[in-house]
């Protein structure tokens, strides 16, 4: 079953290169089509899935290259169904509004499945050259759809994001082959099965400089201070859709990456880490929320609001413990749905208006009172107001951050602040006051189309706000079994040295 | 009567085939009207593929001639394939080129076979002057096809450049045979090989092999050895450049690997710091001289000096892993890089080459397929899974790793990244960029359209199912002994 929701897209966006270039309507309804199709399967997941069973479930394990015992071999935990479900649930949402891209639909349409099979596949990976292989394969699609239907700087931010991310990730698969070598090593068997390799022992230098190259390509997805400088480019000139799926997902697989591969493959590194790591989450919350203050241009400060927002998912999977990996988990989902709707919601007035500037508007109450309601409750699910989703995850954060590190928690509760200060102050000067501007007199209110693009996501942010428990428990036994591996392995290191042992030392910084 | 000695002649199948099919080829052309010549294409390609067959069919055997000194393995049947993919795809690619660029010589084709002719004997060389024989055979050949476009003075001109400079590399080769015959007593590579196993290397033993990496070095055009190669390339028909950056380049590799991995490879220790460095060497300024090329077809050319660098990688992590993430590497490069040339060709028109950047922009969205196939080539040139060289350079950074060149895996990878920038310029322009160029119909060009096509299935194909490619290298240089 997780094979056929990674390939469809794939297969789909085959199918769509033979279609007539003339034929957009029936493209578009095809490719939203399948997209709804996928959704449904991986529902299916969600159904079927055991939450009282830690390991991997729905697992599909085939030989692919003997000669490096590589499998093709995915499956399906607590904290990957439910990004794998928010990949599938945004795309057909993202497809929904691209109805307003005219130029090259076909090829915008195919770009968009491939990035599809490319991130499901990344999240579902169990072996390291697989994952490798659709980390990579996201790429290509994303770098295309920015740069051809992007902004006015649009080759620039592409190429940018291209080289950052391909930097980071080419270091990692040369610590992935060294991690493969160690196996044959330890146990005889050149191996790239992640179960498997979990169970290395790895001496603590070697471990620093494995977990350097993985957190260096992860720390470039998230984007972690200071390597976020990509961001704002390729949100800025990435079309509408595409920056949904930019921040709704591909920043989550940095995120994911460091929760599936980094922190269990090297728990001794990641300990050593955790001071460096804190720092930089908390230094991208306050930043990331002191620059969003100060934009001018609507979508740049939605997109530094995600440097800000990350940063507090950086910061609660660091506590290691339950509530702030939960937390980092939950907040990962929100923010992808959240920053993803602001995204939307910047589009939809761009759509009309050709601006994204924030001077440019004020007083669209008057003219879109329905805009201003989808707008006022997404912003205050952002901002993390009780009763919505973004509180949830927050305060699961702030939690874990406070039993682990006071101090770090304390400067993390300023960046909540801030985020209050420029959602309502960007809020304030779009929405309320006069209608200065005669442009803006004839725009129109949300059309059927873009109210059914947010109803669901509404839904979403009111379910996750008011009744979380079913996500929760979920989750709990894969994070269990993950934060199990970054303390036990760490015990068994600690055998001969005197040393107080590594979860005291995080409890006292 | 003088009696012959008993000759293996199975052994020797694989080349004679070629030269019988080119000899034919230069008889036929005598009666021939310039509109007829493409004939002669398909009887090269037709010559090739039974060799191709041939040397399939022969693969796991080994068959030694002429007292040891020259073996056909699968190791030397594994290049041969390479040699003839090379070879037919040229010739699909040429059929209509040569019309458009107004060369009408039937040697043209006999050539190309000779050159063949040479490295099949490269390859299966066992001693150090069929080696020899084999390059000048190859390379003599190729200094004539440099030059065939006779009406075009940067064709001549690569043509005088790289015969003057290969004059001085085989005569470096020559020294080196010469050293190492004086060191060890024999010019047969088993024999080189058992002397040095027992005695280790003396200095005039590392003279010999320091002259022969110059020699070899210039072949496969690794800096310093290189400065030859954007010339050459550019100057060059660009359906030769395609054939010497895949044919000569493998021919070169397979000698060089026999020599410094199989014979050499007792003093492993003595020779990898200087290959470590040409390496390096090789990639970095490959990458770096690419980045500010304008040219595609000249930037193709310093992106193959790259290319020599990482499969030097694979030299000096040397052994089985080593050994066959090189040939297999080789095939991955050949894939692609043919299939690149195929689409510059195909860009471009009679009187109007259309090689630079600009030329390309646009034609994404006007010529979908031929894009398509270019984006493909680039992606993998670049290295990005799940296409060929993805796979080819996994291999090759996985053999340094296990080896423990951690640091040249590493300023590897980081020379991709160089590389992304260029080969995605190509993409860049044809896609985000608009222009106007139009170039032939493809479908007036059949021959080329098949040969693009063969270049981009494989590339796609054997990335996502490397599997019994990966074995057949290996197996072919376990072959080695």
């Amino acid at each position: 079953m997780v094979s056929a929701v990674i390939f469809l897209p794939l297969l789909a966006a085959v199918l769509l290169l033979f279609m007539a270039k003339e034929e957009e309507e029936l493209a578009r309804r095809f490719a939203l089509g399948v997209a709804l199709v996928t959704f449904v399967i991986s529902l299916g997941l969600l159904v079927n899935f055991d939450s009282s069973k830690a390991d991997f479930q729905f697992v599909e394990r085939v030989p692919w290259i003997a000669d490096f015992g590589i499998h093709y071999y995915v499956g399906v935990d607590g904290i990957s169904l439910f990004l794998v479900l928010l990949t599938t649930f945004l795309v057909p949402i993202v497809l929904l509004a691209s109805w307003d891209v005219h130029s090259r639909v076909k090829e915008y349409l195919f770009f968009f499945l491939m990035l599809e099979t490319g991130m499901l596949g990344a999240l579902v990976a169990l072996d390291l050259f697989l994952f490798y292989v659709f980390w990579e394969v996201m790429l290509i699609p994303m770098y295309f759809l920015i740069g051809v239907w992007g902004g006015a700087r649009r080759i620039y931010a592409a190429i940018k994001f291209l080289l950052y991310t391909m930097v980071g990730s080419l270091l990692m698969l040369v610590a992935i082959l060294y991690l493969a070598y160690l196996h044959n090593a330890q146990y005889g068997a050149v191996t790239f099965d992640l179960l498997q390799l979990y169970n290395l022992k790895i001496p603590e230098q070697t471990q620093l400089w494995l977990f350097a190259a993985f957190a260096l390509s992860f720390a470039i997805k998230v984007p972690l201070f200071p390597f976020h400088t990509w961001l704002p480019d390729a949100h800025v000139e990435a079309p509408t859709g595409g920056s949904v799926i930019l921040a709704g997902v591909l920043l989550k697989m940095g995120t994911y990456g460091f929760l599936r591969f980094a922190l269990p493959l090297f728990p001794d590194a990641a300990h050593a880490a955790v001071p460096t790591i804190m720092a930089l989450s908390v230094i991208g919350i306050i930043y990331g929320a002191l620059v969003a203050m100060v934009q001018p241009d609507l979508k740049k400060l939605v997109a530094y609001s995600s440097v800000s927002h990350l940063g507090f998912v950086m910061l609660g999977m660091f506590a290691f413990n339950m509530q702030g990996i939960a937390g980092s988990v939950y907040q990962m989902l929100n923010h992808g749905i959240s920053t993803g709707a602001l995204f939307l919601l910047v589009g939809v007035v761009y759509e009309r208006r050709h601006t994204r500037l924030i001077s440019d508007y004020g007083g669209l109450w008057k003219q879109m009172p329905v805009y201003a309601s989808v707008f006022l409750v997404t912003m205050l699910s952002s901002i993390g107001l009780p009763g919505l989703n973004g509180f949830v995850g927050e305060f699961l954060i702030m939690l874990g951050a406070f039993k682990a590190n006071v101090w770090a928690g304390a400067f993390a509760v300023s960046g909540v602040v801030l985020g209050a200060v420029y959602m309502l102050w960007m809020y304030q000067r779009v929405i309320f006051g006069e209608l200065k501007h005669e442009e803006n007199k004839k725009l129109t209110d949300l059309s059927p189309r873009e109210i059914a693009i947010f109803t669901p996501l509404l839904a979403l942010m009111l379910l996750m706000g008011l009744y979380p428990q079913p996500f929760l428990t979920r989750m709990e036994k894969s994070i269990e079994a993950t934060l199990a591996r970054v303390e036990r392995k760490t015990a068994v290191v600690q055998v001969e040295p005197v040393e107080p042992p590594p979860v005291q030392v995080v409890a006292e910084r | 009567m003088i009696k012959l000695p008993p000759v293996n002649w199975l052994s020797l199948l694989p080349a004679i085939i070629p030269a019988f099919t080119g000899i034919l080829v230069l008889c036929w052309d005598l009666g021939m009207k310039n509109e007829e010549r493409h004939r002669l294409a398909w009887l090269g390609i037709l010559g090739l593929a039974i060799t191709a067959v041939v040397s399939f069919c022969l693969l796991g055997r080994n068959e030694p001639a002429f007292n040891g000194s020259y073996t056909l393995d699968s190791y030397a049947m594994f290049f041969n394939l390479i040699f003839c993919l090379a070879g037919i795809l040229t010739f699909l690619m040429s059929i209509q080129y040569l019309h458009t660029s107004d060369i009408h010589a039937g040697e043209y084709y006999a050539l190309i076979l000779f050159a063949i002719v040479g490295m099949v004997v490269m390859a299966a060389a066992t001693d150090l002057v069929n080696i020899f024989l084999g390059l000048e055979t190859m390379s003599i050949a190729v200094y004539v096809l440099a030059g065939i476009w006779r009406q075009r003075l940067q064709s001549n001109e690569a043509a005088l450049k790289y015969f003057l400079l290969g004059a001085f590399a085989s005569g470096f080769l020559l020294y080196g045979i010469a050293l190492l015959y004086g060191a060890t007593g024999s010019i047969q590579l088993g024999k080189i090989a058992m002397h040095v196993n027992e005695h280790g290397a003396s200095t005039i033993l590392l003279i010999g092999v320091a002259m022969l990496i110059v020699g070899f070095g210039f072949k496969v055009a690794a800096a310093p050895f290189h400065v030859w190669t954007p010339d050459v390339y550019e100057g060059a028909p660009t359906t030769i450049t395609a054939f010497m950056a895949v044919g000569v380049k493998a021919a070169a590799f397979a000698a060089f690997a026999r020599v410094f991995l199989h014979t050499l490879g007792g003093i492993h220790g003595q020779w990898e710091g200087i290959l470590w460095v040409l390496a390096v060497l090789t990639m970095t300024v490959g990458n770096i001289t690419a980045l500010v090329q304008n040219n595609v077809k000249r930037m193709l050319a310093y992106s193959s000096i790259a290319h020599a660098g990482y499969l030097l990688v694979a030299m000096v992590a040397g052994k089985e892993l080593g050994g066959a993430a090189l040939m297999y590497y080789l095939v991955a490069y050949g894939l692609m890089n043919l299939g690149a040339f195929g689409v510059i060709i195909a860009v471009g028109r009679r009187g109007e080459p259309n090689e630079e950047f600009a030329d390309f922009a646009g034609l994404g969205f006007r010529y979908p397929l031929l894009a398509l196939a270019m984006t493909v080539f680039m992606l993998s040139l670049t290295g990005i899974p799940p296409l060929v060289g993805f796979v080819g350079k996994f291999y090759i950074f996985s053999a340094a790793v296990k080896a423990g060149y951690l640091w040249l895996a590493v300023i590897g990878v980081l020379n991709s990244v160089i590389s992304a920038y260029y080969y995605i310029r190509v993409i860049v322009s044809m896609y985000m960029h608009e222009g106007d160029k139009v170039p032939e119909k493809l479908s007036a060009r059949p021959a080329l359209a098949v040969a693009i096509l063969i270049a981009a299935v494989g590339t796609i194909w054997l990335g996502v199912f490397p599997s019994a490619s990966m074995a057949l290298s290996r197996l072919s240089f376990l072959a080695l002994g």
